[in-house]
């Protein structure tokens, strides 16, 4: 039972991918988590409140873990099934995990990513590649090519630090 | 310009057409974005809320994709306009209960609506009729990305977009149908095809939540995972899945009309005999009834009725769009009355369902030939 406080009365089942959720709820819990709310209710939040919590609280050491930046809790977290902040996903990196492993697909997101970064991220992997291509034209002692690359890694550099700047 | 003289009439909002719309009255593509800098709306203080609205508002209604759109604060709508806009599945019910420090932008077509601090700073959605995922995906990519560039938005290379709930992590896209199936219903097939679709990882809820008997055999259908996995291929493994549902459909349709075309006949006469004659009817019973009439309609047993009268009456006998019709506060029993009048006008000019059998035209008696 979700509260452990009142009997359960509403029961979900869920199944994705053959794995089988259960939870069940009193009418006071089913009511504050919006299992009547045709807009927003799922399972996997419901689970929130509930796998997530425990999880997070397990990861810590003793002391509750707290976001320095907004002042967000576990306890909060236990209670809201919300973060507070974007820094809170630093701050619960390691609780967080097993959850969004068992909730998505992945746990490494492969969709859009906004135009800065992308070009910001299309440099760095720029850079890396020069970076081993010079490793390799000196060990092969071709300096002429060695001195075309640095060129190019200095243009890259410039690159960046300039978006940095913008 | 208030809320109302801003939203279409709803005799043209049930006049859009898509494709599909017999079985999919209209698809959604939603996504979740925050600011890197402020605390998520159900976390922040209220001054904390107000600030994130005074930067997002503006950089919303300066997109060119919403030149022209209706932009308020929440606690500027009444209880009944927020009502009314939910009823227009405009709004998410959490968020007509929010105030000060949550606003709303809606473009003219009603096609684009943004929520501003709902669980999320932002809650921006395309609408389409019929099925139009793809078109609905592109739609709002682009709003995104004319809003990243006026915004700060919170992402990390790694886990994606950043939302209040981890379920949302990643895309933050959810692409939703609402889907018509009186067939699968009456056929007593929606139970497995609900099962079949939750395997594949996706949602199905009612109209109006409770369970899964949903409202007017409305359902809605959705993604769930938004992370690992990339835009497009969450929106075309949608599309497969609906094309397969409005499948699924038809073929219970023809199968009913072949097998039980009595019992078909029968739920469709009834529904039209309480709507044209009731004197006083619920908004539940309402869009039940109304429900099999569309598929009287579908299956050309009105021939004096088209679809859009029908989602018109879906539309303005909900309890917040009657309510709007009289300017004295109505209780339920009351609006039972005016709503069964309102019925009985609006179905006058009905003639009563004309059943066609396939084969031999008339449906005489229900056995096999």
């Amino acid at each position: 039972m979700f509260c452990k406080q009142n009997p359960a009365k509403v029961h979900l089942t869920q199944i994705v991918e053959d794995k089988m959720q259960k939870v069940d709820l009193c009418e006071d819990c089913a009511k504050q988590k919006g299992v009547n709310d045709p807009a927003g209710f799922s399972l996997a939040d419901l689970l929130l409140g509930l796998g997530a919590s425990q999880e997070i609280a397990q990861s810590s050491t003793g002391e509750e873990l707290k976001c320095p930046h907004c002042g967000f809790t576990q306890t909060d977290f236990k209670k809201a099934g919300r973060l507070g902040c974007a820094q809170c996903y630093t701050t619960f990196a390691e609780g967080l995990e097993g959850l969004l492993k068992s909730m998505h697909k992945g746990t490494k997101h492969v969709g859009k990513v906004p135009q800065a970064l992308r070009q910001n991220r299309d440099l760095n992997d720029r850079l890396k590649h020069l970076q081993k291509k010079l490793d390799k034209a000196v060990t092969a002692e071709d300096f002429e090519l060695a001195a075309s690359l640095r060129d190019e890694i200095k243009n890259t550099k410039e690159q960046i630090d300039e978006m940095a700047s913008s | 310009m208030t809320i109302h003289e801003f939203l279409s009439p709803p005799a043209d909002s049930a006049r859009r057409t898509g494709p599909h719309d017999r079985i999919v009255m209209s698809s959604r593509v939603r996504l979740a974005r925050n600011l890197r800098s402020l605390a998520f709306p159900g976390w922040a203080k209220k001054a904390e809320r107000v600030k994130a609205l005074e930067s997002i508002r503006p950089a919303v209604e300066s997109l060119p994709q919403l030149n022209g759109a209706f932009a308020e604060s929440m606690d500027n709508l009444s209880l009944l306009d927020k009502q009314i806009l939910v009823e227009r599945h405009l709004i998410s019910r959490e968020h007509a209960a929010k105030n000060a420090g949550s606003g709303l932008v809606l473009n003219k077509e009603e096609s684009l609506c943004v929520m501003i601090n709902e669980e999320d700073h932002l809650r921006m959605q395309a609408l389409r009729p019929g099925l139009q995922f793809k078109q609905a995906w592109m739609a709002i990519d682009q709003v995104d990305t004319e809003l990243e560039r006026r915004l700060d938005y919170a992402f990390s290379p790694e886990l994606g977009y950043l939302t209040a709930c981890p379920t949302n992590l990643g895309t933050g896209i959810r692409v939703s149908a609402m889907l018509h199936l009186p067939g699968l219903v009456l056929a007593e097939q929606i139970n497995q095809i609900i099962q079949s679709v939750n395997k594949l990882g996706l949602a199905v809820r009612g109209l109006y939540g409770e369970g899964t008997e949903a409202l007017g055999n409305v359902f809605q259908v959705s993604n769930q995972m938004t992370l690992g996995e990339v835009e497009m291929d969450i929106v075309e493994r949608l599309n497969k899945v609906l094309l397969q549902i409005i499948e699924h459909e038809e073929n219970a349709r023809g199968m009913l009309l072949e097998k039980k075309p009595k019992i078909v006949f029968n739920h469709i006469g009834r529904a039209y005999g309480i709507l044209a004659n009731a004197h006083s009817i619920t908004s539940k019973e309402t869009m039940n009834l109304l429900s099999l009439m569309r598929l009287g309609v579908d299956m050309g047993e009105f021939p004096t009725a088209d679809r859009a009268l029908i989602d018109e009456l879906f539309i303005i006998t909900q309890p917040a769009h009657l309510q709007k019709k009289f300017t004295e506060k109505l209780v339920a029993e009351e609006r039972d009355l005016l709503r069964a009048d309102m019925l009985r006008d609006r179905l006058r000019h009905v003639s009563r369902p004309n059943p066609k059998t396939p084969g031999n035209g008339s449906g005489s008696l229900d056995k096999r030939n």
